[in-house]
């Protein structure tokens, strides 16, 4: 229970909030718009931390001038995968940027066991660390 | 979750920012509105519709249509203030009518129009043709007509030439899919975007005809007519005076007499003739200043098409009922390669 006190994975923006609705979701793109990033959708079933590249769900979404094509998008995804981490990246693609400026997640499996702390004994009693999600024990679709 | 317990910058609760509210809808928020008048002066229906007039020649049908529209976003504020339930209307529309009528051209306004009524979020078009919306081998359609459904979304959809969507001598076209994305978008998306067909009267009508759910899905057919010769003089005026010319002494007379050849001559297409017949004239303005090498050219004269600027077109030269071997050739939308203007 110490590794994962409120059962949440807590990555990107927002994760320490409850669940943004559809609305505040079509809020913060639109904000993301309206500075001119790309959105993309992307989804998981292995939330550890250093999984950084998730599965894309389409292409970025580049020219778009309004929430509505996002949201449709994702609903897309939500379709495909309900039961799986799903995020919403923004992409700043001006120069000197190039860079992911916003990401939160907007769609979550109902059970997020979280991490197990694995611990190797090397040379000298030395100690390493590894965080492990328990869902990945599993095989990969049979996860969440 | 249900209520969230913080509150974003901007939102005034989650459960009213579902309907983004237009500029023109959160006025009215202070005294609710009971007469025409009073919607009218918060919001713009007047300058654009007073802007239509203005700006577009002739168009009778199209200009009513929407006014028409016009008239039932200002009852439905009206209900709205009331308590009445109004469902936004179904915008989708298509524009049928012979070359150069003018139906690019108002789609292109109706994004516009659409926007400041408040119809639309955004007021942006996307102008696509079939290469836009269909794939080249299976499974390539579907991602390519949703990709530009999402560009047009809170914004206008304009489909030219629409009817090659639907090619009926191959049963396998990949047209057919993109048409039925397009028809589930245009019924449970239509708050997000206006789609707006166009295509030449008899092909759009096969078109229908073989699509009867695009057809019921379109709540606004609009035909566009032929312009009189009146009309197209009016436009040829409008015409010049964008590029700053104008018609010199004789000229207007010349080009009425023109139109009059022209129209009775094959190929015609409207708006589209009578440009190509001003640039032409502009060509041999600029060739007739152009031998007067010594001459000081003010701008009278920079700006000036001559009469004989417009005498010298070869619809003058051709008799004035068109014989069978030279109509054809007579002008075309097209310039041909080495022709004599």
């Amino acid at each position: 229970m110490m590794s994962n006190p409120i059962g949440r994975l807590t990555q990107g923006q927002f994760s320490f909030l409850p669940d943004l609705t559809d609305a505040e979701i079509s809020m913060q793109v639109e904000y993301g718009l309206n500075k001119g990033y790309a959105w993309s959708v992307e989804y998981t079933d292995d939330p550890h931390p250093r999984n950084t590249y998730w599965e894309m769900y389409g292409h970025p979404m580049f020219d778009l001038k309004d929430a509505a094509g996002v949201m449709m998008e994702l609903a897309g995804c939500r379709k495909a995968f309900p039961n799986h981490y799903i995020r919403m990246l923004a992409f700043d693609s001006s120069a000197g940027v190039e860079s992911i400026a916003m990401s939160f997640i907007v769609n979550r499996p109902k059970e997020e066991p979280g991490f197990a702390l694995g611990r190797t004994e090397t040379v000298g009693r030395t100690q390493r660390y590894a965080v492990r999600a328990y869902a990945t024990d599993r095989p990969e679709n049979e996860r969440y | 979750m249900t209520a969230p317990l913080y509150r974003i910058p901007g939102a005034t609760s989650a459960a009213q920012d579902v309907p983004v509210a237009n500029e023109g809808a959160a006025a009215d928020a202070a005294a609710p509105a009971r007469t025409v008048a009073d919607v009218l002066a918060s919001s713009q229906v007047e300058s654009v519709l007073d802007e239509l007039d203005r700006e577009l020649v002739g168009l009778t049908p199209v200009k009513q249509r929407i006014r028409d529209i016009a008239a039932l976003l200002v009852i439905d504020k009206l209900r709205l203030n009331l308590g009445l339930a109004a469902q936004s209307p179904s915008l989708h529309m298509s524009f049928t009518g012979n070359p150069g009528t003018g139906k690019t051209t108002v789609a292109m306004r109706m994004a516009q129009i659409l926007h400041r009524l408040g119809y639309v979020r955004k007021g942006h078009l996307v102008a696509v043709t079939r290469d836009d919306l269909v794939g080249q081998y299976i499974g390539h359609t579907a991602p390519k007509t949703r990709e530009v459904l999402k560009k047009a979304m809170g914004g206008v959809l304009f489909i030219d030439e629409a009817y090659y969507l639907y090619r009926p001598e191959n049963e396998r076209d990949y047209g057919q899919e993109a048409i039925e994305i397009l028809l589930q978008v245009m019924e449970n998306q239509r708050d997000d975007l206006v789609v707006i067909l166009a295509g030449y009267a008899d092909r759009m009508d096969t078109f229908f005809r073989s699509n009867p759910g695009m057809s019921s899905r379109i709540a606004h057919h609009l035909d566009f007519p032929d312009y009189t010769e009146d009309e197209l003089l009016a436009i040829a005026e409008r015409m010049l005076a964008q590029q700053n010319y104008r018609f010199g002494a004789g000229a207007r007379e010349a080009f009425a007499q023109y139109l009059a050849r022209r129209v009775t001559q094959p190929h015609f297409a409207n708006a589209r003739s009578v440009r190509n017949a001003l640039d032409r004239a502009r060509l041999r303005q600029a060739s007739r200043l152009f031998a007067e090498r010594d001459r000081a050219l003010d701008l009278d004269d920079l700006c000036t098409i001559a009469e004989a600027d417009i005498r010298a077109s070869r619809v003058f030269a051709a008799p004035a009922a068109p014989t069978t071997a030279d109509a054809g050739s007579g002008d075309r939308s097209r310039p041909i390669a080495g022709r004599p203007l």
